[in-house]
């Protein structure tokens, strides 16, 4: 067992962990942070992505102990005084979602994606969401979404 | 899945991780993990420690050095190719790099990860090979032609950790991939190179390791032009047969690609 530390939406996070432990579980089974998924569990799927330090990683894989430290955000983190975050109301107006399990991951690959591309088109928009599968193909919409949230943030704050 | 257990180790520097791999000689260097915590939490590898690289600060930079480049060995895909210095000097290393993975996979993946685990798909062996570049380790300089030695083995021994890959900027090249549709990992993959000592083709993909393709070489040194190589005879010899392709339908692509790489490194020179 090792203790990791970690800030995980802003809050200071401890606890002992199994080395082996892999960042999504300790977010879902010690934190109780279940909006990060888990899909395929192999670097796939992107139902688990959270941001490390500030950028998108798979978090099936990655060990806790690697985080430890480390800023942590998930789905849970990205409201902010009970009002959504830009991306999580395109997906909401643009019905970016059909059955809502790949939505966590698609969420916070978009708000990566923003912020290291503020101008986005929507061929760029497929080509970042490589690591994202929707099993319902409810691409089109996504792809909306993620077009309507990036103008949205850059006009609020050009 | 779960892997096996192991103890984790983080080193803060090369020589910290020198001693680590001294006291544990069967550890494993964890790099950005993402072909090693895959295969772990598969349980087809079992290290009993795990030795964290990542973070070294010494091991992640990107610089100009002689005319070329030198990359730290844990300095990430989206560094690599969001660097100025890499577009400007080798752009076809950039776009090449742009192609690993996903954004997720290249927030975390390294480069020395890359060449040390040797994958006989991964992208980075080919422009690797391909330009000639040459691999530090914590004990001395390989020289790309010596490094990759078979599928996922190189010529580095124990306790060696590769620190920095550096490249020498070419007078152009490029890169052209097939990809396989599910994993995009290469089916097959052709770096080709116009360098300062000749020029350089190399195939990632098609069989257990990276090679080279010197009859390609020669007859692009007489006519650097996608025909060229067009009605060079792959044989399918030796070439990956799995139930993505069967090694005709690679040799068939190391064809195609090649001329798509020459054609890319033509228009990268502009």
């Amino acid at each position: 067992m090792t203790a990791v530390t970690l800030t995980v939406n802003a809050q200071q996070q401890s606890a002992d962990v199994e080395d082996r432990t892999l960042l999504v579980h300790f977010l879902r089974d010690t934190l109780r942070l279940t909006g990060t998924h888990i899909g395929c569990d192999t670097s796939q799927c992107g139902a688990c992505v959270v941001l490390l330090n500030g950028r998108a990683v798979k978090s099936c894989t990655v060990f806790a102990v690697q985080a430890s430290g480390a800023d942590v955000t998930t789905i849970e983190g990205v409201a902010k005084r009970g009002e959504l975050h830009p991306v999580q109301e395109a997906f909401r107006d643009h019905h970016g979602l059909q059955c809502g399990f790949c939505t966590p991951g698609m969420i916070m690959t978009a708000i990566d994606m923003i912020r290291r591309k503020p101008k986005l088109d929507r061929n760029t928009i497929r080509q970042e969401l490589e690591g994202n599968l929707c099993r319902c193909t409810g691409y089109h919409n996504i792809v909306s979404a993620i077009e309507a949230a990036a103008k949205e943030m850059a006009r609020a704050a050009p | 899945m779960i892997p096996y257990p192991f103890t984790y180790h983080r080193a803060q520097s090369v020589k910290e991780a020198e001693t680590l791999l001294a006291r544990w000689p069967d550890a494993k260097l964890l790099a950005g993990g993402h072909s090693l915590i895959p295969a772990m939490k598969l349980r087809l590898s079992n290290p009993s420690e795990l030795i964290d690289i990542s973070g070294v600060p010494e091991l992640s930079y990107i610089r100009e050095r002689e005319g070329g480049i030198a990359i730290g060995a844990m300095t990430t895909h989206s560094e690599v190719m969001d660097s100025d210095l890499v577009r400007r000097h080798i752009p076809a290393l950039a776009s090449l790099v742009s192609e690993i993975g996903d954004p997720a996979v290249r927030h975390m993946g390294t480069i020395g990860g890359s060449v040390a685990n040797n994958d006989p798909a991964a992208d980075y062996p080919a422009a690797i090979l391909g330009l000639d570049a040459t691999i530090a380790t914590n004990r001395r300089s390989i020289p790309a032609d010596n490094f990759f030695t078979g599928m996922f083995s190189t010529a580095l021994e124990e306790g060696e950790i590769v620190t920095e890959i550096s490249l020498p900027a070419p007078k152009r090249s490029g890169y052209a991939k097939f990809a396989n549709p599910a994993s995009r990992y290469a089916m097959v993959g052709v770096f080709v190179s116009e360098t300062r000592t000749g020029i350089r083709v190399a195939v990632t993909g098609a069989g257990s390791c990276v090679f080279r393709m010197p009859e390609m070489e020669t007859a692009l040194a007489k006519s650097f032009a996608p025909e060229a190589v067009a009605s060079i005879p792959i044989s399918a010899d030796r070439l990956n047969s799995d139930i993505h392709g069967s090694a005709e339908y690679r040799a068939h692509l190391v064809s195609v690609m090649a001329k798509r790489a020459v054609a890319a490194a033509i228009e990268n020179r502009a």
